[in-house]
Order: C-alpha cells, then structure tokens, then sequence
C-alpha cells in the first residue's frame, strides 16, 4: 500500500470517527444552551448563550438523582446475578464434566438471538399480572438476571485455564467450590472486567421493558424518564431542547465516562467470542 | 497421561454414571437453567399458546375462560392495514440498515485494523454510540434533525419539506440510518475479531501474487470474515426487526400517519395499550417467523459451503 493510499485511509477512518463523535458534542454545547441555536454558529461555545439552567429544568421535571438511583439498582442486580450465577455456569462448563453440559452451552448461544420483544407480552403477563412484580426492583431485573453473552465470556476465558491447576488443587483436598473461588476467579479477573462493562450498558440503557413495567415515576431508571419527558412534557417547557439534552447528558454519561476509563477491557477478542462461541 | 491422575480406577457410582464425571456441574448450572427456562423456554412457549386462544388481562389471581380460537387472532392482525404497513416498513428498515451495517463495519474495521497511530482513539469514536442509551441519542437526533436544526440549516433548499422526521418518504430511511450510526460500533468489534484470525501469509502471498490493496480485501479479506458476515446478518437483522424505541420517540409513535410504524411498536399498541395481548402475541409469532425464514437465506446464500 502506497503512502497515499495509507494517509487517504487515517483522513477516512478520522473524517468518521468526527461523524461518530459529533453528535455527543453537540449534545453537551445543546445542553448548555440559553435558547436552542440551530444555526452552524450554534455549533460553537458561545459565552453569551451558556447556562446551568437547563440542567436544574430538567432536575425540576423528572428528578435526575431518583432516576439516576433507580437506573443503578436496576444495572446493579443484573450486574450481581450476572457475576454470581455466571461464574458459576462458566466454570461448570469449562472445567466440569456433566450430563447436559452441551445442552447448556447450546442454550447460551441460542437464547442471544431469541428476539426480546417476541417474549414482551407473556413476560409482561407473568411478572407483572401472575407474579404482580410492576413497580418492582425483581420485576424490572428478572428477564435480565443472568446476561448469557457473559456466560460464554467466561467460559472462555475458564477454558484458558491450564487443568494443572485445577487437579492439583483437588489432589489438595479443596472442593469445586473452593477451586474455584481461590485459584480460578483470581485468574480470570480481566474477564470480570469485560462482563461487567458489557452487562452494565444492558440494562443502564435498556427502554422498552422498564417502560412496560413501571408506571410509577418515582421508580423508573432515568432512560424511563427522560422518554416520557420527550414524549409528553418537552412541548409545553420553555427550552425543550436544552432541558431534553441535559437529560440525555446525564443518562449517556456515566457510561460514556466508564467505557473510556476501562475501554482496553473493551477487546474484540473477547466479546467476539463471547457472541460466535 | 493426566487421566491416569484424575481418574483413579474406582467402581463409577450410579449418579456419576447418570449424571456425568462431575455432577456438581448441574448445580452451579441448575441457577441459570431455572433462568432460561423461566425467562425464555416458558415465555416463548406461552406467547405462541396466547396467539391462539381468546386471552385478555385479568387481576392476578383471577381464573378466567380463555377458549382456544384457532387462527382469530391471525386473521384480526393481518386484517389490519396498519399491521401490514408496519411490516412493510420494517422491510424497508432492514433493506437500508443490513447492507449499510455489513459494508461499513467491515469497511471501517479493516481500516481500523491496519492503522497504526491514533488507534485507540479511534475505536472509542466509533464504539461510543453504541454504548449510549438510546433514549439519549434520540434526544441529540431530533435536534439535529427537525424542522430547523442544524442538519436543515447546513442543507438549506436542500432540505425535504416537510423535514426528515415528519415526512412519510424520509421518516423511515431516517431511522434506517440512525440505528446503523448507533449501533455500527458493535459490528466493528465484530468484524475486528475476525480479522485477527486472517492470517498474514495470505495477504503477502496476494500481494507477491501481484494484487493491489483492493483485490486483496476482496479475495483475501472479505471470504476470511464470512462467519463473521453471516453473524453480522443475523443480528443485525434480529436486533431491526425488534425496532421500537426509535419509531416511539423519534416520530411520536410511529408517525406521520403510521409511516414509521414497526410491527413491535404496534404489539405494544395494540397488546398493551389496547388491551388485546392475544393479537399482539400472534404478530410476534409471524414477526419471528419471517426473521427465521431471512436468517435461513441469509445463511444460505452467505455462508457458503463450508
């Protein structure tokens, strides 16, 4: 490949990566707006039109702390399910050997392209009319629970593992349990990290089951909210689009900011083999 | 060699012998098979029970007659032109938004795959859309793109009247585009991994065979990612037939006049809003059965022999 050809492919690969980010910039200066600017100035900081004020807007309307709060529960017990039962199902299939261990793995891999909207309306009839869990933590965590992606993810990285380890532990005396929760899960704590950051942006971003579940405003996560403020509110408030972005601000932030922080966790590899297998 | 150490000859007890060499394997497994079978097997077995039986919603606890009704429910939904719009909409999603993803995600991640400065830098651009909720990316969309954002301000007399979002030509293509921007990112990652399996020695043996940088990403590059291609299909096409946040707050629900309505958007209408989960769950069944019948082909006439 030519020296043209090498530097025409960076201005490409930069000239999208500016098409990628741009729209996030303009979401921060939107979002610090006195009135909406749409003109190509608009796009540039400008001394005269910054505010704070759309933030506290927005605050007044849909409570960005409850939001926030509720949004971390919900991201939180999936994240705990996920760590604890997906260990657990991970290690049995890379290290133990059991009748129904290919069932299991099959099932991992299926159930990733079982499209969710399809079990919308009997899940909605379970948990929230036969279980009466709408307006609920549980309710709002259970179809989520045990993220499988992860679960191969981790059973990826357990098959990395040298069997040496495992039998001399056992030789030892030390339970399954025990193996392991002392020599296997210090090993794989890179995996912890990835999962993690791949289970977190499930839930945190997830719409359409909260949105189905919870009618009571003082429990919805923020993604919640924050469409029902565009949907009902925004048309009636003083700067709808500065006071939306803010939201939209603070709900893309702590991902954004938590993505950037662990991104080399973030590795093809990886989460390309978590999805084919 | 090491079975000689794991497996000292013993009499095999009966559990073993039923249960295999470690039976602990089925309890730690036993969580998420509960899991699956609770939120997923049960679920997709009773959605398809729903569609064929008068089902309506009751308080909890409340036994209620809910006689079998054979393909009523089918015939209430397909009867609707609002329901046979909704697919004919998610087509034309799924027309722009797989080509679009599967070009340029392999395009990008090829390109991100050689690049030697800035690397970092450059995935995190192109990943971050994805990791952003939806819901807030819809809010940076419809300022950009309504009547007189920047997006018209920038395009002038160019611009559609009326604009993107409220124009029944543009409203969908619109959302096309949108998803794939947003979810374009996951793609890449896909693609990425692929690559590294391509090994080296065919590139330089392209190369020394005389092939310039375009002839060796279409023999060398592009048959080296084809599992990844077929998976890209498939979720890409899985994850636009489930299309629902966007059409919902994007154009108001669907709009203008239902030109943007997906077929999830309208079960929930229609399940949820309307109180019929009975017709709602017989469009998901046939929603699924066209997504399985695309899949099929896709595998078919991408994936090759091998």
């Amino acid at each position: 490949m030519s020296r043209f050809q090498k530097i025409l492919r960076g201005v490409v690969l930069f000239i999208g990566a500016v098409a990628f980010l741009f729209p996030f910039y303009y979401m921060i200066i939107g979002s610090l707006q006195t009135a909406p600017d749409p003109t190509i100035a608009g796009a540039f900081p400008n001394p005269a039109n910054i505010t704070g004020e759309n933030y506290t807007a927005i605050n007044d309307r849909i409570n960005l702390f409850q939001g926030l709060l509720n949004s971390g529960i919900f991201t939180g017990g999936v994240l705990l399910g996920t760590l604890v039962f997906g260990v657990l199902v991970g290690y049995a299939l890379a290290v133990l050997q059991w009748r129904g261990r290919g069932v299991t793995f099959a099932l991992a891999l299926l159930v990733q392209v079982v499209p969710f909207q399809l079990l919308m309306v009997p899940l909605y009839v379970l948990i929230a009319r036969d279980y009466g869990l709408s307006d609920n933590y549980l309710g709002m965590i259970l179809p989520f629970a045990i993220n499988s992606t992860a679960v191969i993810i981790f059973r990826q990285y357990f098959l990395q593992l040298p069997k040496e380890l495992f039998e001399a532990a056992r030789i030892d005396g030390a339970g399954e349990f025990a193996v392991l929760r002392r020599i296997a899960l210090p090993l794989v704590r890179p995996a912890l990290i990835t999962v993690v950051l791949l289970t977190f942006i499930g839930p945190w971003n997830e719409f359409l089951w909260p949105f189905l579940i919870t009618k009571e405003a003082g429990l919805q996560p923020l993604a919640v909210s924050l469409a029902n403020y565009i949907s009902n509110v925004a048309a009636t408030a003083a700067n709808p689009f500065g006071a939306t972005l803010a939201g939209a601000a603070v709900l893309a932030g702590p991902v954004v900011v938590l993505f950037i922080v662990f991104q080399r966790y973030f590795i093809s590899t990886d989460i390309g083999s978590g999805v084919k297998g | 060699m090491t079975t000689l150490i794991e497996n000292p000859p013993r009499p095999v007890s009966r559990t073993r012998r039923i249960l295999g060499r470690n039976p602990l394997g089925l309890l730690f497994s036993a969580p998420y098979l509960v899991f699956v079978i609770a939120v997923f097997a049960y679920p997709l077995i009773y959605s398809v029970w729903i569609s064929f039986h008068d089902f309506f919603f009751t308080a909890p606890g409340f036994e209620a007659d809910r006689p079998f009704v054979g393909l009523t429910n089918y015939l209430t939904a397909f009867q609707d032109p609002a329901v046979i719009r909704s697919f004919g909409n998610v087509g034309i999603f799924l027309l722009i938004n797989v080509p679009l993803t599967v070009v340029l995600s392999l395009l990008l991640a090829s390109g991100l795959n050689r690049i030697v400065h800035f690397r970092t830098f450059l995935r995190v651009a192109y990943y971050v859309p994805y990791v952003t909720a939806s819901v807030a990316v819809v809010a940076i969309w419809l300022f950009l793109f309504n009547g007189d954002g920047l997006v018209n301000t920038v395009l002038g007399p160019l611009a559609p009247d009326p604009s993107w979002l409220i124009n029944s030509t543009w409203a969908m293509p619109t959302i096309a585009f949108f998803v794939t921007w947003k979810q374009l990112g996951f793609y890449i990652l896909l693609y990425l991994a692929a690559l590294q399996g391509i090994p080296k020695e065919l590139y330089e043996s392209a190369s020394t065979d005389g092939a310039g940088p375009i002839r060796s990403f279409f023999s060398v590059t592009v048959p080296g990612v084809r599992p990844a291609t077929v998976l890209v299909l498939l979720v890409s096409t899985v994850t636009g037939a489930n299309l629902f946040t966007e059409p919902y707050l994007l154009t108001g629900g669907g709009g203008p006049d239902g030109a943007s309505a997906s077929p999830v958007l309208i079960m929930y209408q229609k399940g949820l809003q309307q109180g019929q989960p009975d017709v709602a769950a017989a469009i998901g069944v046939v929603l699924v059965i066209l997504v399985l019948v695309i899949a099929l082909l896709q595998n078919r006439f991408a994936g090759g022999r091998d």
